[in-house]
């Protein structure tokens, strides 16, 4: 009985974390296939969408959805200024000087949260409406977990339907496929790319709100979870939808088992796996070749 | 022994058809060019038979042996050696650099073996002698960034001899040169060993018809015919082929 | 004929030692001289050179930017700091035991590595070193885990130098070994082999087509430049007699990356600039307020990239170029001279 419970409840928590990583990392994965930018620094949009909800729930007493939308569109016309006048001059740079603006974006984020917010993890108020706990066939699971398992789940067809069905969605994936070739079409790539990259950062704003129970809202943020967003993404596909759900519900139940069964090791089997996936299918599990 | 042949060979990306059955013959000494209408897959069938593209199906032999699943570098080190239809050079190097460096790769002196000062001069000397007698020589010192680009294209195909290869595929090595350099190009492959087998993809047929001795048709990815310039030149498929198919409506 | 004879003298000059190739060297024995009381400042700064040239090798020539090079300067430290406390006495073959321990992972990480690139390739270097950190935690007993590895006593160097506190044996030591591993890096990188690296950085489909095997070069410098690394580590800590998880951390990696940058990459000499400006600035500056560091370092990288590219060195030809314009080919002349 014991270990079902374990099982279940690594279960449970695995999916949970795995969709705040979806929520945040298919922003970075849809920003890398369309703008081959390797931007680093996407865990600080992240990050400040946890700082703008949690400073609006905890300071001014703003309800959470709207704390939620808040930080959604903060974050996004953040992007939109920091894409303007940093990242479209380095569009067709070299991976090398993508990586160190996006490294100096997230030093300077670091060092301005810490100065802003002091070192410490900020708190976090689940709404009474989702807290508590829910009870199936015989087990309990706390009701936020449940919440977040619903959101990403209804993101992800959300934006599968979206990209599929939509006339912006073929735009877009046109865009992606071949930039010349779409603006010839007189598809405005310039702006159909600015508000993709705003889309995608405020998508990361949600997710690091959404995902601050789990993963805690702190200065180093951006720096310390940056590996798992690149896994996400890296592991299911640059570019693609699909790829990196699965890789962000195999990484979220990974983790989640190793810290429960393992954690004198810490995330050591996760890597490894890692490594071991990357060996066998270097473009990920969905991507192209 | 031809010196490269391919037989069937086959390239598809999901339902296209790139390259169809293809049998390609080349002797030793032979000059030969590839023509064909736009997107009739000259420069994919390049690529196949340079190592770039894999086939999906069919085989290619250089000098009679298979070199069907050798990797672009190992091929070139058995003796097939090409230029691109937009320059590779290197455009921080000078125009010596850029030919010392394939000499060095050929002769086995750019591993991590070190080579001594001694080799690296030799190879130097031996890219001079080599420029000196394309009459590029007069640049050999000036960074290929600094060249017009109809020279770099000559400076191209010269990267590709230093490599001594026994057969080389020049893609359309005339583009980009402007009116008053191709005369030079012309003239540079007038000059090309008689040993070597050279094949040419082309569109400047004024080149074609000066250079080749046999001509090759592609037309979506099959070959149509080969023959002889002027027969080709006659020949009402071909022309038909290039002039559209206005009179299908 | 004359052309001819001309032409190759040319080619061999470039060869030729420059004088200003010397002026590391002058300092480095200067500054034993005449700053004693800065030996142990000073023998952590050659330590970071030596990491930053090996950085230089790969990403600076051949373009493999990585964010896990720490990986394996970290295995030089462990395995250097291991030996030493289990009773490995010798320091050299301490040394050499760390270097090639590090060239074996380098090696085997190097080829999965490789085998991505862009983001994936970055995010893999990033996981190798963290699941080595990992490792080197759970097996705290061995390595000491978060307190870090203590006790390594340094016997005396070639049986007759003692480490002492003042750090002078530590600092010729450490000095040697940059300038020997300098001497091998310089052959390596003018030699063919070191062009056809930025050949491979450049135009990687061209070097195939003239007949360079291209991955296989690849892992060949991956695995040297990993071993390099390890060799800084190891001697870091033979020098600190202390090695710390942090040797092991992305941060770590970040660090080598932007000292690199900062003093110019792909040109030798970035590590020699980059190195004692980051921790010389670090020292002053990071002590007072780690945050204010942190938000500068940040600052500074994007101007970097935003303004130049190529770090100090790349403001150096800028002036150089300036100069000549101004001042005409004489002075341009002896520009090139130095």
């Amino acid at each position: 009985m014991d270990i079902v419970n374990l099982g279940v409840g690594i279960l449970f928590d695995g999916v949970a974390y795995g969709m705040v990583l979806y929520v945040i990392a298919v922003g970075l994965s849809v920003t890398m296939g369309l703008l081959g930018i390797a931007n680093l620094a996407h865990g600080v949009f992240a990050m400040a969408g946890g700082y703008v909800a949690l400073s609006l729930m905890n300071n001014a007493g703003a309800p959470f959805w709207v704390a939620l939308v808040a930080s959604f569109v903060a974050v996004a016309l953040f992007s939109i200024v920091l894409e303007r006048l940093l990242y479209r001059h380095l569009y067709d740079a070299g991976e090398l000087e993508q990586t160190l603006l996006s490294i100096g974006l997230i030093f300077v984020a670091t060092a301005v949260a810490h100065f802003v917010f002091g070192p410490l993890p900020q708190r976090v108020d689940i709404p009474h409406a989702i807290s508590g706990q829910l009870t199936f066939f015989g087990e309990t699971f706390p009701t936020y977990r449940a919440f977040l398992i619903v959101v990403g789940f209804v993101l992800f067809v959300g934006l599968w339907l979206g990209l599929d069905r939509t006339m912006i969605g073929a735009r877009i994936r046109a865009a992606v496929d071949n930039r010349s070739m779409a603006q010839c079409l007189g598809i405005d790539t310039n702006l159909l790319f600015m508000l993709v990259f705003a889309f995608g950062s405020g998508l990361a704003a949600l997710g690091g709100s959404l995902g601050a129970d789990i993963i805690a809202i702190a200065p180093g943020y951006a720096m310390e979870q940056l590996v798992y967003f690149l896994i996400v993404v890296a592991v299911g596909g640059l570019g693609t939808i699909r790829g990196p759900f699965v890789a962000a519900l195999l990484l979220g139940l990974g983790d989640t088992a190793c810290k429960m069964l393992v954690p004198q090791f810490g995330a050591f089997f996760v890597y490894a796996a890692v490594l071991v996936v990357l060996l066998l299918k270097p473009a990920g599990l969905f991507g192209k070749a | 022994m031809p010196a490269l042949e391919t037989k069937g060979l086959n390239r598809r990306f999901g339902a296209l058809e790139v390259a169809g059955d293809i049998n390609f013959r080349m002797e030793a000494g032979a000059r030969r060019a590839l023509i064909g209408p736009n997107g009739a897959g000259k420069t994919t069938f390049v690529n196949l038979l340079t190592g770039q593209v894999k086939p999906s199906s069919g085989r290619i032999f250089l000098d009679g042996s298979d070199i069907t699943g050798l990797s672009p570098d190992q091929r070139v080190q058995r003796g097939i050696a090409r230029t691109f239809q937009l320059n590779t050079l290197l455009k921080g190097l000078t125009v010596l650099e850029n030919v010392q460096l394939p000499i060095l790769e050929h002769r086995k002196e750019g591993g991590l073996v070190l080579s001594g000062v001694r080799a690296q001069d030799r190879a130097a000397e031996a890219a001079y002698d080599l420029l000196e007698r394309l009459r590029l020589h007069d640049d050999a010192l000036r960074r290929v960034s600094e060249l017009p680009y109809g020279r770099q294209r000559l400076v191209e195909v010269a990267v590709a001899l230093a490599l001594e290869p026994a057969v080389l595929v020049l893609d359309e090595p005339a583009a980009g040169v402007p009116p008053a350099d191709s005369h030079r190009m012309m003239d540079l492959i007038d000059g090309l060993p008689s040993s070597i087998a050279v094949l040419i993809i082309e569109h400047d047929m004024k080149l074609v018809f000066r250079f080749a001795r046999e001509i090759t048709v592609l037309v979506a990815g099959r070959i149509l015919t080969e023959g002889p310039p002027d027969v080709i030149a006659h020949d009402p498929q071909v022309r038909d082929v290039y002039l559209g198919h206005r009179k299908h409506g | 004929m004359q052309g001819r004879a001309h032409t190759l003298a040319v080619m061999r000059a470039t060869r030729r030692l420059r004088v200003i190739e010397l002026l590391p060297w002058l300092i480095l024995i200067g500054t034993y001289f005449l700053l004693p009381s800065y030996l142990p400042l000073a023998t952590q700064i050659i330590v970071m050179i030596l990491f930053a040239l090996s950085l230089d090798l790969l990403l600076g020539y051949t373009g493999v930017v990585t964010l896990g090079h720490a990986a394996y300067y970290g295995v030089g430290a462990y395995t250097a700091g291991i030996l030493a406390v289990s009773h490995w006495s010798e320091p050299i073959s301490g040394l050499l035991a760390a270097t090639v321990m590090a060239g074996i992972v380098g090696l085997v990480t190097g080829y999965i590595i490789l085998r991505t690139k862009g983001l994936t390739l970055l995010m893999l270097g990033m996981a190798v070193t963290l699941l080595l950190e990992a490792l080197a935690n759970h097996f705290n007993s061995i390595t000491g885990g978060a307190d870090g590895l203590q006790g390594i006593m340094m016997p005396p160097l070639l049986g007759r130098f003692e480490f002492d506190l003042y750090g002078k044996v530590g600092y010729v030591y450490a000095a040697v070994v940059l300038f020997l591993a300098w001497l091998v890096c310089r052959r390596l990188l003018l030699a063919p082999f070191g062009r056809s690296l930025v050949g491979i950085r450049e135009n990687p489909l061209r070097m195939a087509a003239i007949g360079v095997p291209v991955s296989r070069r690849k892992l060949i410098i991956f695995t040297v430049a990993a071993a390099l690394a390890g060799l800084a580590g190891a001697l870091s800590a033979q020098t600190n007699q202390f090695v710390s998880l942090n040797s092991l951390s992305f941060e770590l990696s970040g660090t080598v990356l932007v000292v690199l940058v900062l003093g110019g990459a792909g040109r030798l000499y970035g590590a020699f600039i980059g190195a004692p400006i980051y921790m010389i600035a670090q020292d002053t500056l990071a002590k007072s307020s780690p945050t204010f560091w942190l938000f500068w370092l940040g600052l500074i990288l994007i101007g970097i990239v935003m303004f130049s590219r190529g770090g100090v060195l790349g403001l150096v030809d800028l002036l150089q170029r300036q100069l000549k314009e101004r001042f005409g080919r004489n002075a341009a002349k002896i520009g090139e001279a130095l």
